[in-house]
């Protein structure tokens, strides 16, 4: 069965375009994807990700459970409140989820896992949190909206009472606090996102989500959508889980060991596999790509290269740049220029270091 | 979404096709297939003077999110394709009926062919049922 965020109708009631998105019924765009996308880049958006699972840990011994479970080291969170993107692997070295864990308490963790990987992620971590004597807690009750772009921090403080405002406002990139909103809401406000742009996610109590988003929508940020959201991240160079990545994918190969610590001493899930496939080298690696030709990069092309094909794992239209860009798994080794075969045709691409945008603007040699 | 325009025809692939007073057939696709593709980005087009059969795939239309073929609804010659859409692919969101057109053929059996393809009401029926 489909489920709805508590935003379903009020995403209806603006006309969207609603797509099945990992078993929820979620917008795509309210019109068009481009225009929401441009948005987010030079004002203010706000995306409904209340399909996201938000799942608290509580118990003496949290700190020492994640450091088995994910692969980047939970000793980086010091400060509480502060934030870190981790990959949760299996015994493989495979990833499970990527996901955001927060730092409140000694014994109280927050993280936010993907939807579409809600069940096995929830099996996993309770199957590995018995022995640590870790509480697994799901709150469905919660709902999130992410406000984005470079005028997002300051429409959402010009909504928070003067005690929270002022502590959301020095409030440091990768960190959140709990604070007030508009008409007494509780909100959770982390200055994280999953579009390049600086801006909030906000955890809201569903009864109050609805009210939020009217009065965001009231204070000029633009409903944004799924589409958007996706060519937003892809332009950013940040991964997509099931696209990118999945249990068959080790972090070396999806250009994600930038969040693996392999810190003496910690025994994570799927560390040996990891030191294995790092000492020898011969993983496949994920590039950044860019087509000057007309056209659109898709999923699954497949890429010629001199060492070997290839693959287009995450590919779109860039807004931005006006041209194709994506993400390609290719053999260790690869350099230079590459073909992506369109429908039969080779196409040249380039390789590029990504992000592809930052700040609202192409990277020089994009 | 815009009105169907009762002079055209179309194909159940979303095609639409008019028939012009000197004879020659104005072809696009609907408001309904723009609807579904989102935000066009690119569009490779036929060129002028190929020769092409009802039914095959003689241009793409790409939208951010998926490519789609476009189909001949009449067989024959290609004796125009609308130069402007490659720079502006987005006219086909603000306009498939009209300014959005995507090719011209000069057909070579029109009258059979064009029994094949819908009217209208058959199309908006299609699409209807589509939608449920």
């Amino acid at each position: 069965m489909t489920q709805k965020t508590i935003l379903n109708e009020a995403h209806r009631a603006l006309g969207a375009k609603m797509v099945d998105f990992g078993g929820w019924d979620m917008p795509l765009n309210y019109g068009s994807q481009i225009e929401e996308h441009h948005a987010v880049r030079r004002d203010a958006g706000m995306f409904d990700v209340s399909h996201m699972t938000v799942v608290d840990l509580r118990g003496a011994r949290t700190r020492e459970f994640l450091r088995r479970l994910l692969a980047n080291n939970i000793d980086k969170l010091k400060t509480s409140g502060k934030a870190l993107y981790s990959c949760m692997l299996n015994e493989q070295g495979g990833v499970i989820d990527d996901l955001i864990v927060y730092f409140l308490s000694e014994d109280f963790f927050r993280v936010v896992v993907n939807a579409a990987t809600r069940d096995k992620d929830l099996a996993w971590i309770e199957r590995q949190a018995a022995s640590f004597g870790v509480e697994v807690r799901e709150r469905p009750e919660l709902a999130m909206i992410a406000v984005q772009g470079p005028n997002a921090r300051a429409k959402v403080l010009d909504l928070l009472p003067a005690e929270s405002r002022a502590r959301a406002e020095k409030l440091g990139k990768f960190a959140a606090i709990e604070g007030e909103g508009p008409d007494a809401m509780t909100l959770f406000i982390a200055r994280t996102g999953y579009t390049g742009e600086d801006g909030f996610e906000i955890v809201v109590p569903e009864a109050q989500a609805v009210g939020l988003w009217n009065r965001l929508k009231e204070a000029g940020v633009a409903p944004a959508g799924l589409g958007a959201r996706d060519t937003l991240r892809l332009e950013a160079g940040m991964n997509l889980y099931g696209q990118d990545m999945d249990e068959t994918v080790t972090p070396w190969e999806a250009n994600l060991g930038w969040t693996v610590s392999l810190d003496e001493g910690r025994d994570f899930i799927g560390r040996s596999v990891l030191e294995q496939q790092k000492a020898a080298g011969d993983h496949g690696v994920m590039v950044g790509i860019v087509m000057d030709e007309k056209g659109v990069l898709r999923h699954g092309q497949r890429v010629v290269t001199a060492n070997g094909d290839g693959e287009i794992l995450s590919g779109s239209f860039s807004p931005t740049l006006g041209k194709s860009i994506a993400f390609a798994r290719v053999p260790a080794g690869t350099t230079g220029d590459l073909q992506v075969d369109i429908r039969g045709k080779l196409v040249p691409v380039r390789i590029v270091k990504y992000p592809f945008v930052r700040d609202g603007k192409a990277i020089e040699g994009i | 979404m815009q009105e169907i325009p009762g002079d055209l025809k179309f194909m159940k692939s979303h095609e639409w096709a008019r028939v012009e007073d000197k004879g020659t057939v104005t072809c696009g696709i609907s408001d309904h297939a723009q609807g579904l593709l989102g935000d066009l980005v690119y569009v490779e087009l036929p060129s002028v003077g190929d020769t092409v059969k009802a039914g095959n795939a003689v241009a793409v239309v790409e939208s951010v999110k998926a490519a789609s073929d476009v189909y001949a609804p009449v067989s024959g010659e290609i004796v125009a394709v609308n130069e402007s859409l490659p720079d502006k692919p987005e006219t086909i969101n603000e306009d498939a009926f009209g300014e959005g057109w995507l090719f011209v053929i000069k057909p070579d059996n029109l009258a059979e062919e064009q029994a094949e393809l819908l009217d209208p009401d058959a199309y908006a029926e299609l699409i209807e049922n589509e939608d449920h």
